[in-house]
């Protein structure tokens, strides 16, 4: 009797326009690009609207209505969150009515989908914390699932995740971990106590997340008899399916016109004729199932490429040098106390921008072309590298800035005072806000 | 096969092409027989034998003559003046032309060959004499235009002798699916009677260790930027200083060396002059051999801003060397090589952005040049001469 348990990811990140070496010091705005191309971040959330999450929630509401026993979780990243209430309030409408059948959980991941993992644990969590909020505030719920960045996950993030008290965490099913082993069961890493860990089955998950609508493979046309026959068939050999995939398979990776919506819309009924079947979300699978055996994640897997490793986003210099670059700057960041530095720093960090300098498969142009909307990863890179130097030279004008200021006000103090003692604290801040103002008006 | 130079002595990439792609062919047991003009002036006699001692089924015949490649109406008024009387051949540059044409039809029914393989126009006459003699077919191979020397203004005759030759051939190569969009466009020849066959490189012999001085200078934290081919309206050698200018503003530490000569080497001196950054740039004069690596490995950048350029070889030759390469869009070099920066040679500023980047980011230069080196290694001759022997194969048959 398996359980089946669907997870989507829902990420669009805020991509960065054409920004040019001629645009450092002047132009601080880095992600509003208002061109037709693909980098236009509003132009693209519309778009995906429109193919995937509002159809697609709509779906979604209708099965949730049509079947009490249909469950499914969501991980919407924070930049995601951000943007819908930017640019599509009625998307945000849909998913509220999701969470709100009580049977759609939300999963926490870090706010930025970035790789603060491998950098900094510190901003890690502080990043996880605003993802937290952020999903108290929107749906009124509190996460007790975790899921990093694109899967991405060893023994000691599980550890350091349990300790910020999350009682269950995603992985790849990866084979060079689980070597002979099943993905159907729930796993705990070395080194954790209680956390659980849940196992993609990327065989299921990837015949519909990339095999659906592909002509030259053997089981094309995919129904969604054959798909729950299939997740029928490890009856004996697991107890746990889990089918986590992209969002956007749903209407943009797989057109509607491959049938994929009639499939889904299908699905859960053929899943529920067999009456030993149910529907759970990660949260009641980790609570129903115990741990089996140990997912040993001594080295990072991740659910990018065959690969399974950081190799998408961390395997050329270029990669190394803006990731190392965008966390070096890290503390001078917040010592700026400037919350549009902090903010633009963040939306930095999200994984897509390394993702866009990938040169793995660049010349085949496979995947990673289609996902990446720069003409090639160099110009990804180059226009990541100027807004770094841009960043970087607002951080030393606000530093100087308040040094000057503060050396104003060293002579203001000599003169005055015996007179305005009190007054002394404003006199040190008015300044230095004014000098901001005027940079600010200066560049708009 | 009706070339026009030769390595050592070659002025640019038509003689290291021809001698690619001989190599490669006679490797493959093609028998080729090389005509070639011999310049009155100042050249050793036995060079070709030196050059191909180690190339078998080769025979090279030189035709006395003193036309060049790249030379120029005016060029040979002026070498006319200098020739001793007796060498004297052709009243002018064209009348020149027609009298090697001439001279290989005497070739042609000496010299027994299944095809007939002329490259660029200064040997399309001789292509089309030596076809009326033996009845051979013709392969026309186009390394350049009339419109990518000029920029787009033809010199009128220039134009009509290449679109004789294109029009008399049985097949036409181009260097590039550019030079191809060129013939189609200028020359009124259908797509499908033009072949593709790009140029190689052999990536080995460029691949040598940075000597110590060079070394030195980079270990001060120099940048070098290169630029390296005639000094033409075509190779876009004022778009370089414009680019210099432009990158100079931002970094003051980048060096720009131009290495090659031409007919507008004075107007470019002058202009890194007014610009103000003669400081900035070096010229460097014609360079070959040794010095030529040399260069290619002091260099952080390779840049071809060309106006258009049929194919680019020495962009190649940088990128062996593990140099990054930025190259101008209407370049052939652009459809060979993945990893390379492109630009299009009139956006100044898209240049100017991508050199700053590059000289300034160890990750951007290392991840081109490491990846660009090893596209190199799929751009051979072997290749080329592959597809010219698929050529010369379906051109036979045919003809049978």
């Amino acid at each position: 009797m398996p359980s089946v348990c669907f997870y989507f990811q829902v990420h669009q990140p805020y991509r960065l326009k054409k920004y040019r070496i001629f645009d450092v010091g002047h132009d601080h705005e880095y992600f509003n690009d208002h061109s037709d191309r693909s980098i236009n971040n509003e132009k693209i959330f519309h778009k995906v609207a429109g193919k995937c999450y509002l159809p697609t929630n709509a779906l979604m509401l209708e099965l949730l209505n049509k079947h009490p026993e249909f469950k499914i979780s969501y991980s919407l990243s924070g930049v995601f969150m951000d943007q819908m209430e930017e640019y599509s309030p009625e998307t945000l409408k849909s998913f509220q009515k999701l969470v709100d059948t009580g049977r759609v959980e939300i999963l926490d991941e870090t706010y930025h989908h970035s790789l603060a993992f491998l950098y900094s644990k510190e901003e890690f969590v502080r990043q996880i914390e605003l993802h937290r909020d952020k999903v108290k505030k929107l749906f009124g719920v509190t996460p007790t699932t975790f899921r990093n960045t694109e899967l991405i996950y060893n023994n000691e993030l599980a550890v350091y995740v349990e300790k910020m008290g999350y009682k269950a965490i995603i992985a790849e099913g990866a084979d060079h971990i689980l070597g002979w082993r099943s993905p159907n069961f729930i796993y705990r890493s070395p080194g954790t106590k209680k956390i659980k860990t849940l196992l993609k089955n990327y065989k299921l998950s990837d015949d519909i997340a990339f095999r659906f609508s592909s002509r030259s493979w053997s089981e094309w046309p995919l129904t969604s008899e054959k798909f729950s026959q299939w997740v029928g068939e490890i009856n004996g050999n697991g107890n746990l399916v889990n089918l986590f995939m992209d969002y956007e398979t749903f209407g943009e990776h797989q057109w509607e016109d491959t049938g994929i919506f009639d499939f889904m819309r299908a699905l859960p009924g053929e899943i529920l004729k067999h009456p030993d079947n149910e529907f759970l979300t990660p949260a009641e699978a980790a609570k129903k199932y115990e741990s089996v055996g140990e997912f040993d994640a001594h080295n990072f897997v991740s659910w990018a490429d065959v690969e399974r490793d950081l190799s998408a986003w961390r395997s050329n210099t270029m990669q190394k040098e803006a990731l190392e670059g965008i966390y070096a700057i890290e503390a001078d960041v917040f010592a700026s106390g400037d919350a549009k530095i902090i903010s633009d720093w963040r939306r930095l960090q999200t994984s897509d921008h390394f993702y866009y300098m990938c040169t793995k498969w660049f010349a085949d142009g496979d995947v990673h072309k289609y996902f990446n909307p720069y003409e090639t990863p160099y110009e990804a890179f180059i226009a990541y590298n100027n807004v770094l130097h841009d960043i970087r030279m607002r951080i030393e004008r606000r530093k100087s800035g308040r040094v000057s200021s503060k050396k104003k006000t060293a002579v203001v103090k000599k003169k005055k005072t015996p007179l305005v003692k009190s007054s002394k604290k404003k006199v040190v801040v008015s300044p230095a806000k004014k000098k901001v103002a005027k940079r600010k008006s200066k560049t708009t | 096969m009706f070339g026009w130079e030769f390595p050592p002595h070659n002025s640019g990439g038509l003689g290291v092409a021809c001698y690619g792609l001989t190599r490669s062919l006679s490797r493959r047991n093609v028998s080729v027989i090389f005509v070639l003009p011999k310049r009155i002036v100042g050249l050793h006699h036995d060079f070709l034998h030196i050059v191909f001692a180690n190339i078998r089924n080769l025979k090279v015949r030189s035709v006395k003559s003193l036309i060049h490649p790249y030379i120029t109406s005016d060029q040979y008024d002026d070498y006319l003046l200098k020739t001793p009387e007796k060498d004297l051949y052709g009243l002018n540059l064209f009348d020149e032309v027609r009298r090697y044409g001439l001279q290989a039809r005497i070739l042609a029914s000496e010299e027994p060959h299944d095809v007939i393989h002329a490259h660029d126009w200064l040997s399309f006459r001789a292509g089309i004499e030596a076809k009326r003699t033996s009845g051979k077919p013709l392969i026309v191979h186009v390394h350049a235009t009339e419109f990518d020397r000029t920029a787009g203004h033809p010199n009128q005759y220039i134009y009509e002798e290449e679109r004789r030759g294109l029009h008399a051939a049985d097949c036409i190569v181009a260097v590039s699916q550019h030079t191809k969009n060129v013939i189609v466009e200028h020359y009124g020849i259908k797509p499908e009677q033009v072949m593709v066959v790009h140029n190689g490189i052999n990536y080995e012999e460029f691949r040598h260790d940075l000597p110590k001085v060079l070394q030195d200078v980079k270990a001060e934290g120099k940048r070098i930027v290169l630029f390296v081919g005639r000094i033409t309206i075509q190779k876009g050698a004022d778009y370089f200083i414009k680019v210099a200018k432009r990158v100079l503003e931002f970094d003051p530490n980048v060096l720009f060396i131009i290495s090659g000569s031409g007919d507008m080497e004075h107007q470019i001196v002058r202009l890194a002059l007014d610009v103000g950054i003669s400081d900035k740039v070096v010229f460097a004069g014609f360079v070959r051999g040794d010095e030529l690596l040399k260069l290619y490995r002091a260099a952080d950048l390779y840049v071809m801003p060309s106006v258009s350029e049929p194919f680019g070889l020495t962009a190649l030759e940088a990128l062996a060397n593990g140099t990054p390469i930025l190259v101008s869009r209407q370049s052939g070099v652009s459809e060979v090589i993945t990893h390379a920066l492109k630009a299009d040679f009139w956006d100044v500023d898209d240049m100017a952005d991508k050199i700053v980047n590059v000289v300034s980011s160890r990750g951007l230069q290392q991840t081109l040049g490491e990846l660009g080196s090893k596209d190199v290694e799929q751009v051979t001759w072997e290749k080329a001469a592959g597809k010219c022997m698929q050529i010369y194969d379906d051109i036979v048959r045919r003809a049978d």
